[in-house]
């Protein structure tokens, strides 16, 4: 039984690490600002996940409030960098979404 | 197998499920061709995969009061995330951060249209107020 779980927590583990590489790699590779701040949304959602596995796996509830603020502040950091990317220009017709800087200075 | 055992089980393979969501949404960031279908694939774990974890956790403590305090963590994610999605796309799609030839449908276009053209009969700059539509007067 034990080792039932001692697998299936692995497992978790496992998935846990590919989730949040896959969404570093989104992060690094972007292309634009949008894409990086979705995936660094996974991120936060990724870390909240692994806070709540890690209270099962060691058998504490003591992490509690740090998911209750997590879930509540990770909101404002989307909104903020959303809000500041719609008052971009737009990109040039014909301009295809990979060549779009959002970051940069007009 | 006793009872605790059952419920240690159920704990385990919910943890699964949630931990399961979570590489789903990597995969779709990896995967997706670009920002609006990016943002589908983000919302998978935010919700079912939190709704597993929570109860993964109030199986495994086994008290009633660990999942009365879990559930401002899921009506706080059930609240926030529709904003923030609602927020990046719209910031998406009005910079065109999207790929037009995948879309089947484009509601928002005329709308858009519209408030830009009205935007530009009014003779107001726009650069102040970004890609906005024009606000009522």
């Amino acid at each position: 039984m034990s080792t039932a779980l001692t697998v299936i927590y692995f497992a978790t583990g496992l998935l846990f690490t590919a989730a949040a590489l896959l969404a570093v790699a989104r992060i690094v590779r972007g292309p634009s600002i949008l894409d990086r701040v979705i995936a660094s949304d996974v991120l936060l959602t990724t870390l909240l996940l692994v806070i709540g596995a890690e209270m099962v796996i060691t058998g504490h509830t003591r992490t509690i409030p740090l998911m209750v603020v997590l879930a509540a502040t990770a909101v404002f950091g989307t909104i903020a960098v959303a809000r500041y990317v719609s008052k971009q220009d737009k990109p040039q017709a014909g301009e295809s979404p990979q060549s779009v800087d959002l970051g940069g200075d007009k | 197998m006793t009872f605790d055992d059952v419920l240690d089980l159920a704990a385990a393979i919910c943890l699964l499920l949630g931990a399961f969501l979570s590489l789903a949404a990597g995969i779709g960031l990896l995967r997706f061709p670009d920002a609006l279908s990016r943002l589908h694939a983000a919302t998978k774990p935010q919700v079912l995969g939190l709704l597993f974890i929570v109860a993964a956790i109030a199986l495994a403590s086994r008290s009633w009061s660990a999942l009365l305090a879990l559930l401002p963590v899921l009506l706080f994610q059930v609240l926030t995330a529709p904003i923030s999605a609602h927020m990046v796309g719209r910031a998406g799609y009005r910079t065109g951060n999207f790929r037009r030839e995948l879309l089947i449908v484009d509601e928002l276009e005329n709308a858009v249209d519209e408030a830009s053209r009205e935007a530009e009969k009014a003779g107001e700059e726009v650069e102040d107020r970004g890609v906005g539509p024009a606000p009522q007067k």
